[in-house]
């Protein structure tokens, strides 16, 4: 890639350049405070008079707390609160309301019911750690217990109104019955996947600080301005008032985005007590009120022609949810956009069982559904006797599905042809169980197709040019592990036309501009595009002043005639005219100038074009023959997703995505009791994740696409994709290593000995 | 009940009276001693984010009592860097990318720096995924843990023979 | 955690008598105490670090040829220790297969002997456990079983035994010493780890006070160093605990078997042997055949004690995946991956 890419006019005008730091695999800016230890999470605070808060949870999943023994755990030695639904602090909103778009009922001891276990029913506060915990198991709770509605198959089904986020529930294109009626040959088949819990490895933290009216609370979050409205509105206090700090989050794959109620509870405590206050969740309570993947039931139907192309494709999930909240597993939108097909009918049912209420976790919706999806299409291919990328590549969708409306871009026939050399695809056996290493390891060979929406947000930014032709750039995004420090910041470069190194990236606080959320893999492009648009508007000004200044060597070429790179503008057809940003500054007698931006899409954009990222996943995975212990020995993946602003750190997060589709093929699942609903394996040694040792071999490809239309950056997003395709390429790998189709995952050893 | 105790933290003698022999090394260290690079991911010995070397050899410090550690010599995260000079291991974990939300990335280096100092893994990235198997990084930023010990490896290795 | 004494003995009649007293708890390496103390299952009031007592921590080749660890020894230590790899490499392959490097580091081989089982139930003091609170019921029966044992367990009690460790150390017969008030006593492994009863269920065979200072790998068991293994099926490539694994190890005279040893993990609420399935392996030559019989004998009586009847069809298998491996002989090194049915990467070819 050259370092000078050419844009498309962009919406501050042509003269800045991206490509200078963008597309350069710069080493993460906060590397050396996290190799170093100096980076600092929520937990790391330890303000003066610090204490420390523990919550009990509850043991059963249905019912309530009929007593605790608060005399006891007020009388350990330490402890100076004990607040209970009895005691605590009113809330400006109560609990079970909803605050803001994204808004879910949380529990904060708002009353003595308990609607799943791990739910919060005291929370302890000590002058240390020890004793707050002791604290908290005092109290032994007692309950009145109801019989928890925990198997999932014996509960009943209802129609979802929405599915996700307020995503509409279901979807029809064409005539289901007819393409049925019309196809040579039906697929059909069910899957099931389990309940999955982020488990990011910073467990949810805050520490809590009143100063007077004003509160300052550090805590990971992956919508910093926007949790600060949420947090102020249950407190009723004004935003600016409250200080939310998030530089460093420790992973949140999606359980960090909302607000819960043991922060709430927190923040109340640190008021009562007139003390700042300390909370971190114990590794089991991840396993109860921030959120999971829910667990699916999904039936897809294929119709096929002779030739195998699609006929009709139907998507039925029914997705589980909590017993009071509506956030359901969007499992059938996975099938939307993918491939051709002249009827496709997607819909969904809700469960409700009594567990906490699941949210979005890497890749929601999409990674259980594309694991069905790309089951599916494996055995479709099988039943007809091709090979599965050949049976994809029948079935590519030149325009999307859905809605008719052409790609913005997508470059997936590239990433079939890049993966499949580099994973060395032809000449695999369409049969099962036709090959085996020279351990005597059966060996197979599965693929399956990525896709992930590329979704913009709403952002603004801040870009300041300084007399000495530094910068500084000010928006509130969140770095979860992505790059967000080290990506922006060089876009937000590029905006401004000035070498990285001379930029300074103030982000991670709630007291700068809004950067939207970290989600959706949207936050590059809808962060980047506003600080790009903040620094283009810096430098548009900039342009402003020379070209009207006689004394600049610019004078009189007009705005679109400039461009701006390495701290200088210079004219666009004779670079060597021009003149440093320091000099026009110094002549304008200022000291600074100041650009704001905003990233955000058009509707029309929105409306016109269907934006995906797209991939193709291929794993080998070896099998023991008796055992059934699966290894995944290699995995290609080759994704397209516009321009890549960092290769180094979009390999990362392209990878990161993609174990985690070892893990939700092969590992994850949260186990509840059936008798009392609560989780069996709530820690790190029952439920795995996939660790060193199983990733012998991960590669990401990014395949070059240019995208005019998604955004002016050209961005689309790499966080989540890695999972979608994976699952399924795993899974059908394993079926060909072993010739046993397993349709409930994760697949177990025992799942593939005869 | 009340306990006196010395340990040597990074090179400096520290000399701490512990009021709760409850204190686990992990929380003395991030809460008494103010060294808040050690992380505590699971406090169960399970995801290795607490890792630390005591007397030279790498254990789980959530698992481990302050009070059954007097007299010990713990280094941590924070102890390996000579100033500005990071430690090769540091070095490499950056440049190979070993990282990404960067929280387990304390207890991986000092497992990293033990396993390397154990001798038994050599270049071999098989062994080295298995001995760093005890540290899970959820973002799974594993080719790169691998590389950067590979990397570490090597150059400490070229390190010592132009020293020697 | 409850608040304790910290109690630090200097001598081992110390410890001896300060463990006599009420709630008292030994600690070594902490890596199962402590965990069990976070999660309120184990309530000592008064902790006995026992860990820095003298003479413990050494491994000794006695003069009749057995082998003598301290009980301080750490896993780790153990595990890389010329004597161990040299004589007894089945028993360093488990240790390496086990847990992590770190914890392996901090637990000690007297801890890794008492450890106690995983069973959520019992880690969940919301739970009913007869090991935990005797008479109080099992309340893993009926729940989620798929980690229980399918040999020899009761109504009491259906845990199984988490150690990798000791698996080979049962196969090889070893033995440990327990000082007490009154005493020196040996015992032996399966004593050590009794099936469940009513009395015991399952919980180790150690009285209040009593310390247990070494374990003792007897004068011959070195003969089968030549072909030892130990196998372990996991559901990841590393850091988990066996849903079943094999100890074996076969003394080999030429082509014939003299003597054999076999020993199943993860299936009960010890390390598994039958006497009689060791017995056909002697005077044979090895075999797939004479291994399946061997596995069938080891594996009889065995029924599910919930949804992990598919253990029994993995235990047969496994003990005849260890007899094959020991067999075709101990490798030179210790595999990359120790105990992993991915031991070694070979070539793809296609068949």
């Amino acid at each position: 890639m050259s370092d000078v890419i050419p844009m498309p006019v962009g919406p501050a005008g042509g003269h800045v350049r991206l490509g200078s730091n963008a597309g350069q695999s710069m080493t993460r800016r906060d590397g050396i405070a996290k190799v170093t230890g100096t980076a600092t999470y929520a937990a790391d605070n330890r303000p003066d008079r610090l204490l420390h808060a523990v919550y009990a949870s509850a043991s059963i999943a249905r019912g309530r707390v009929t007593f605790l023994d608060t005399a006891a755990a007020e009388a350990h030695p330490g402890v100076v609160m004990v607040m209970t639904p009895a005691n605590r602090p009113p809330l400006a909103i109560h609990p079970d309301e909803k605050v803001g778009m994204f808004g879910q009922k949380i529990e904060a001891l708002q009353d003595d019911g308990v609607r799943y276990a791990g739910q919060p029913i005291a929370l302890v506060v000590a002058e240390t750690l020890e004793a707050a915990a002791e604290g908290a198991r005092l109290l032994a709770p007692r309950y009145e217990a109801l019989p928890p509605r925990i198997d999932i198959d014996a509960q009943p089904r209802f129609e979802a109104e929405t599915v996700g986020f307020g995503f509409p529930a279901a979807h029809a294109v064409g005539d289901l019955e007819a393409g049925l009626a019309a196809a040579a040959r039906v697929v059909e088949r069910d899957y099931v996947t389990p309940a999955q819990y982020h488990n990011a490895l910073e467990p949810h933290a805050i520490v809590a600080e009143w100063q007077g009216d004003r509160l300052i609370i550090d805590t990971p979050n992956q919508a910093i301005v926007m949790m600060r409205g949420v947090f102020a509105a249950y407190f009723d206090m004004p935003e600016e008032n409250l200080l939310l700090r998030s530089p460093y989050l420790g992973g949140g794959f999606g359980s960090k985005a909302a607000v819960w109620g043991p922060q709430l509870l927190v923040i109340l405590a640190a008021k009562a007590l007139g003390r700042p206050v300390k909370l971190a969740l114990r590794r089991d309570q991840m396993f109860g009120p921030v959120s999971h993947r829910g667990a699916t039931r999904q039936k897809l139907r294929l119709g096929l022609d002779a030739e195998g192309r699609l006929t009709a494709l139907e998507h039925r999930a029914a997705a589980v949810g909590s017993s009071f909240e509506n956030f359901f597993e969007p499992a059938g939108r996975a099938s939307e956009n993918l491939y051709a097909t002249p009827a496709m009918a997607m819909s969904h049912e809700g469960i409700r069982i009594d567990t906490g209420t699941p949210g979005a976790m890497r890749a929601p919706g999409e990674a259980s559904g594309s694991a069905a999806l790309e089951s599916v299409m494996d055995e479709a291919a099988f039943e007809l006797g091709l090979d599965p990328l050949e049976f994809r590549l029948r079935n590519y969708a030149e325009t999307d599905p859905a809605t008719g409306n052409p790609f913005s871009s997508k470059a997936l026939r590239e990433c079939y042809a890049q993966g499949a050399a580099r994973f060395g695809w032809a000449g695999r056996p369409l049969q099962p169980r036709q090959m085996r290493d020279a351990a005597g390891l059966l060996t197979g060979w599965g693929m399956g197709t990525a896709i992930f929406p590329a979704p913009m947000f709403q952002a603004t930014a801040r870009a300041v040019l300084r007399a000495d032709g530094s910068a500084v750039v000010e928006t509130a995004a969140a770095d979860m592990g992505q790059g967000a420090w080290t990506s922006l910041a060089q876009i937000a470069a590029d905006g401004l036309g000035i070498d990285v190194s001379r930029l300074e990236f103030r982000s991670g606080s709630s007291d700068l501009p809004d950067a939207g959320v970290a989600g959706g893999s949207g936050h590059t492009a809808t962060a980047g595009s506003a600080l790009f648009n903040a620094g283009a508007d810096a430098v548009a000004k900039l342009a402003e002043l020379a070209t009207k200044d006689p004394a600049s060597p610019l004078f009189g070429a007009g705005n679109a005639a400039v461009v701006a790179r390495d701290g200088r503008l210079m004219l666009a057809d004779d670079e060597s005219r021009g003149e440093a940003y320091e000099d026009i500054l110094a002549r304008a007698g200022l000291d600074l100038i100041e650009g704001h931006g905003k990233g955000v899409r058009g509707e029309a954009e929105a409306q016109s074009r269907a934006m995906f990222s797209h991939g193709a996943v291929f794993a080998e995975v070896k099998v023991d023959p008796d055992l059934g212990q699966v290894r995944v020995s290699r995995l290609v993946g080759a994704f397209a997703a516009g321009r890549i602003i960092n290769p180094k750190l979009a390999d990362s997060q392209l990878k990161g995505g993609m174990i985690w589709g070892i893990g939700f093929a092969l590992q994850e699942e949260a186990i509840h009791d059936p008798r009392t609903g609560r989780p069996v394996n709530a820690d790190l040694a029952g439920y795995h994740v996939p660790v060193n040792a199983d990733v012998p071999h991960v590669e990401a490809i990014t395949v070059h696409e240019d995208d005019p239309f998604v955004n002016t950056l050209g961005v689309k997003g790499v966080g989540e994709i890695g999972i979608t395709g994976t699952v399924g390429a795993i899974a059908n790998a394993v079926w060909h290593a072993t010739g046993v189709r397993v349709r409930r995952f994760p697949i177990h050893p025992e799942d593939l000995i005869g | 009940m009340t306990l006196s105790i010395t340990m040597t933290v990074n090179g400096d003698r520290l000399a701490l009276t512990l009021d709760d022999p409850r204190t686990t090394l992990l929380d003395l260290l991030r809460d008494r001693v103010g060294l808040t690079g050690t992380k505590k991911g699971c406090d169960r010995g399970q995801c290795g984010a607490c890792t630390v070397l005591v007397d030279g050899r790498r254990i789980n410090s959530c698992l481990a009592l302050a009070a059954a550690h007097d007299g010990s010599d713990i280094t941590t995260v924070e102890g390996l860097a000579q100033g500005d000079d990071l430690h090769p291991v540091q070095a490499a974990f950056i440049a190979q990318d070993g990282f990404q939300c960067g929280y387990c990335t304390p207890g991986q280096i000092m497992s990293a720096v033990a396993l390397i100092a154990e001798g038994e893994a050599g270049d071999d990235p098989e062994r080295i995924r298995e001995g760093m198997s005890g540290n899970i990084c959820r973002c799974a930023a594993y080719a790169g843990i691998t590389d950067a010990v590979r990397e570490a490896t090597r150059r400490m290795q070229q390190d010592e023979r132009r020293s020697a | 955690m409850t608040p304790f004494e910290f109690i630090r003995p200097a001598t081992l009649a110390e410890a001896v008598a300060a463990g006599a007293e009420p709630d008292s708890r030994y600690l070594a390496g902490g890596t199962n105490l402590l965990d069990l103390m976070k999660l309120g299952v184990a309530v000592p009031r008064r902790l006995i670090d026992i860990s820095r007592l003298p003479g413990l921590d050494r491994i000794e080749a006695q003069p009749d040829g057995g082998l003598r660890i301290g009980a301080m020894v750490r896993n780790s230590d153990l595990a890389r220790d010329p004597a161990v790899l040299r004589g007894h490499p089945a028993v360093a392959e488990a240790l390496l297969s086990g847990a992590s490097a770190q914890l392996r580091n901090a637990a000690t081989v007297g801890g890794n002997l008492l450890q106690q089982t995983r069973c959520p139930y019992f880690q969940d003091p919301a739970a009913a456990c007869n090991r935990r609170d005797p008479g109080a019921g099992c309340e893993a029966i009926g729940g989620v079983t798929r980690g229980h044992a399918v040999l020899g367990w009761t109504e009491t009690c259906i845990a199984t035994h988490a150690s990798d460790f000791c698996v080979p150390l049962a196969a090889l017969d070893a033995r440990v010493e327990i000082a007490g008030p009154g005493g020196t006593r040996e015992v032996g492994m399966a004593e050590l780890h009794p099936l469940p009863d009513e009395d015991s269920a399952g919980n180790p065979a150690i009285r209040p006070g009593e310390v247990l200072t070494a374990l003792v790998l007897p004068p011959g068991s070195d003969a089968f160093a030549g072909h030892s293994r130990y196998v372990k099926l996991r559901e990841r490539t590393s850091f988990a605990f066996a849903v079943v694994s094999a100890a074996a190890m076969l003394d080999m005279d030429g082509g014939t078997i003299r003597a054999g040893r076999l020993a199943l993990g993860g299936v009960a609420a010890r390390p598994w042997r039958v006497a009689e399935a060791e017995a056909l392996l002697a005077g044979q030559a090895p075999d797939a055949e004479l291994f399946d019989r061997v596995a069938g004998v080891l594996t009889e009586g065995a029924h599910p004690s919930g949804q992990n009847g598919f253990k029994i069809a993995l235990a047969r298998r496994i003990a005849v995946r260890a007899l094959v491996a020991a067999a075709a002989g101990t490798p030179a090194r210790m595999p990359a991956l120790p105990g992993s049915v991915f031991a070694s990467e070979g070539d793809l070819t296609h068949v």
